[in-house]
């Protein structure tokens, strides 16, 4: 990029490219939380309102420790994945348009 | 001491991880050569490299140890433990990693200055990594002067405080960061070849995971699951101090429902409790994880910001899948070494994972063999631990107290020579509290430690990095306010539980009956508050937050001016060049 150090008037030092590349980041991650916090703090109430299910025998385990003990890490590596694959891409994107938009100033 | 009652092979295997340990750090001393090597590993450790040293750290002795230990007494509520050290992870990941690496300085406090330009804030800053620091410390010291005194009856707990101590301040005053990166991703591996390895052993003689919670059932295991198999392979009978069966293997068990059972509520009243204690356990634990600053300050020897989310992705694998097996320990404990029960503490269910491997002979060839590999395990847990602590710690000292604060005009040279000295002074005074601690519980300590941070570091790092609007006075009011809050509430309830315990043994030595102190009789009648001092996560961290936002609001003015130049350095892809910008700008104006 040729920039000036000291010229912040161009698209990547504007208001607008922060607010869109936060919100943007922001919203991923918030998604990515919502589905780990769902069975987080979801397994807790299940076990609360829903115990005898919970302690259905599931080849000797009962449900919620199957869940707990054993299924909870595949779970959340997915999610890790899902987050890391989509926020590289995001990367990419932000790059793309911010050379798009400093090349052609009036645009914005 | 009483020689024969040592097992070679034990004492074999921890000796070769101890002086592997020395070796790696001589061998890495000859290419730590810059300022940098030392503080943050040059910058250049690649990402399994990084991942697998990330999750040697992190391994704690309460991890290879306190975690079976617990699951055997606790049943399972003690499962929340492994999950929520794993997953704390993610939430690293996903509002922390990426923000902090792209910000780019050497340590926490660093980044404390840098986002509110306070070199105040830098000083409360330092406090507190040195403070948290030293918290979780000990409980690693301890843990190797309980397991020394294991393999060698008869020795002194403070040998194993001294040896341990020693070796490591002897490689991170060598090697530096840099060192202690290989050091501490060959322990991880070492770890998990000692922890997998006995449990498929013990597995395929005594039966999977699934079949030995099947004993765990009210009325006993199924005829058909007791007879198959050969007698001695059967079950043991639970001594009377066990939890029955009902209550370990279903949630709401012996941990989480201690403060209502101690007031006498029926169960029906006792089951909100329970679900209240659970869900401010996962917080502190969630939060706490991503709080700790020695965890923290590895996202800085990232070559890159895709680097960190991958590291951070490995070091979910890989520790996920260490935590699969500590529970498998308290399981087998329970079945096969219920004797176990009977005492309490590290002579207890916590060294259920140092004695199982000996139910295959504590003389054949296998068991002790066995056992080897599992206290070399426990070795390289509280060595990596403690690497990771003294870095951190040594680096605070070394860059912000020496390099900043006391002389900030030293060259690269200077900073060096006293990351050596400060390595050594903070490695001495941890060893000496380190012998100090021999009555302190592991894990309680441990916990401690994850409350205080998630209440402190946790709301800071999240809010700096996602809130513009964050001033100095109300980072500073928020991560004070909500770390002593919890640390108020910890010691509260340790003191009491201390004063109630000497009380009780007092009582019993003198034959009397015991009569309750007065914090014991308060508990009592109000379990809801015991339960809200003993594990405050659920409420000090969104008082922390509240703290923050309310504090700065009020403080509007002292937003810095650049606000929106960091928002944009902690956010824009590392592609386009921010962060060398800003650093020009600020050497430009004087920083």
């Amino acid at each position: 990029m040729s920039r000036k150090p000291n010229d912040q008037t161009d698209f990547i030092h504007s208001e607008e490219f922060l607010r869109g590349l936060m919100k943007r980041q922001l919203r991923l991650s918030i998604a990515c939380a919502s589905a780990f916090l769902l069975l987080l703090f979801g397994l807790p109430l299940a076990n609360y309102l829903a115990p005898a299910l919970m302690a259905t025998r599931v080849g000797g385990f009962t449900l919620s420790w199957l869940v707990l003990g054993v299924l909870f890490f595949p779970y959340v590596w997915i999610i890790a994945k899902w987050f890391i694959t989509r926020s590289i891409a995001l990367e990419a994107a932000e790059v793309c348009l911010a050379a798009r938009k400093n090349e052609s100033p009036s645009n914005h | 001491m009483d020689f024969s009652q040592i097992n070679p092979w034990i004492l074999a295997l921890s000796g070769i991880t101890v002086i592997a340990t020395i070796w790696m750090g001589f061998r890495s001393a000859k290419t730590s050569k810059s300022a940098s090597d030392f503080f943050v590993a040059g910058r250049s450790v690649s990402v399994g490299w990084n991942a697998s040293a990330i999750s040697g750290e992190y391994l704690s002795a309460a991890s290879f140890m306190g975690i079976a230990g617990m699951v055997m007494s606790m049943g399972y509520d003690a499962l929340w433990y492994p999950v929520c050290y794993a997953c704390g992870y993610l939430f690293l990941l996903l509002f922390i990693a990426g923000p902090l690496r792209r910000f780019g300085a050497y340590t926490i406090p660093d980044f404390a200055e840098g986002r509110f330009d306070s070199p105040l804030f830098r000083r409360i800053a330092v406090c507190f990594v040195l403070f948290i620091g030293f918290f979780y410390t000990m409980p690693q010291m301890k843990g190797a002067g309980t397991t020394l005194s294991y393999i060698l009856p008869g020795l002194p707990y403070w040998v194993g405080v001294v040896v341990v101590g020693a070796v490591i301040t002897l490689n991170v005053a060598l090697g530096g960061m840099k060192g202690i990166t290989l050091v501490q991703a060959v322990q991880y591996w070492i770890k998990m070849f000692a922890i997998s390895l006995p449990i498929f052993v013990l597995l395929s003689v005594y039966g999977g995971y699934g079949k030995n919670l099947s004993f765990n059932q009210s009325g006993g295991p199924p005829a058909i699951e007791r007879s198959a198999g050969p007698a001695e392979h059967a079950r043991k009978p639970l001594p009377e101090k066990a939890p029955k069966d009902e209550a370990w293997i279903a949630p709401f068990g012996p941990l989480t429902t201690k403060a209502a059972k101690a007031a006498g509520l029926p169960p029906e009243e006792a089951r909100p409790l329970s679900l209240l204690y659970t869900y401010s356990l996962i917080i502190a634990l969630v939060c706490g994880t991503a709080g700790l600053p020695h965890i923290l300050v590895r996202f800085y020897t990232n070559p890159d910001g895709v680097a960190a989310k991958k590291t951070t992705m490995w070091v979910m694998i890989l520790i996920g899948v260490f935590y699969v097996f500590p529970p498998i320990f308290g399981v087998l404990g329970r079945n096969f070494m219920p004797e176990l029960y009977n005492a309490t503490g590290s002579k207890g269910p916590d060294k259920v994972v140092l004695e199982l491997p000996t139910l295959l002979g504590k003389h054949s060839v296998l068991g002790s063999i066995l056992s080897g590999i599992t206290c070399a395990g426990a070795f390289a847990a509280f060595m990596s631990t403690f690497s990771g602590l003294l870095v951190s710690m040594t680096g605070a000292v070394a860059h912000d107290i020496y390099g900043r604060m006391l002389k900030p005009g030293a060259s690269p040279k200077e900073r060096m020579r006293m990351f050596k000295i400060a390595a050594v002074g903070v490695g001495g005074l941890a060893t000496l509290l380190g012998t100090q601690v021999e009555l302190l519980d592991i894990n309680f300590m441990v916990g401690q430690a994850f409350a205080i941070a998630a209440a402190s570091y946790f709301p800071l790092l999240f809010m700096s990095a996602w809130w513009r609007g964050m001033t100095m006075p109300g980072a500073a009011t928020g991560m004070l306010g909500g770390g002593i809050l919890a640390l108020a509430c910890v010691t509260l309830t340790s003191v009491s539980d201390i004063i109630s315990k000497t009380g009780q043994a007092a009582a019993l030595k003198a034959g009397t009956a015991w009569t309750p102190d007065a914090l014991t009789l308060f508990w009592k009648g109000h379990p809801l508050l015991r339960i809200l001092s003993e594990q405050p996560a659920i409420w000090t961290v969104p008082t922390a937050i509240l703290l923050m936002v309310l504090v700065s609001k009020a403080t509007r003015a002292k937003v810095p001016a650049d606000a929106r130049m960091k928002m944009l350095v902690l956010h824009a892809p590392e592609a386009l060049g921010l962060k060398q910008e800003y650093i020009q700008e600020h050497q430009g104006t004087g920083h």
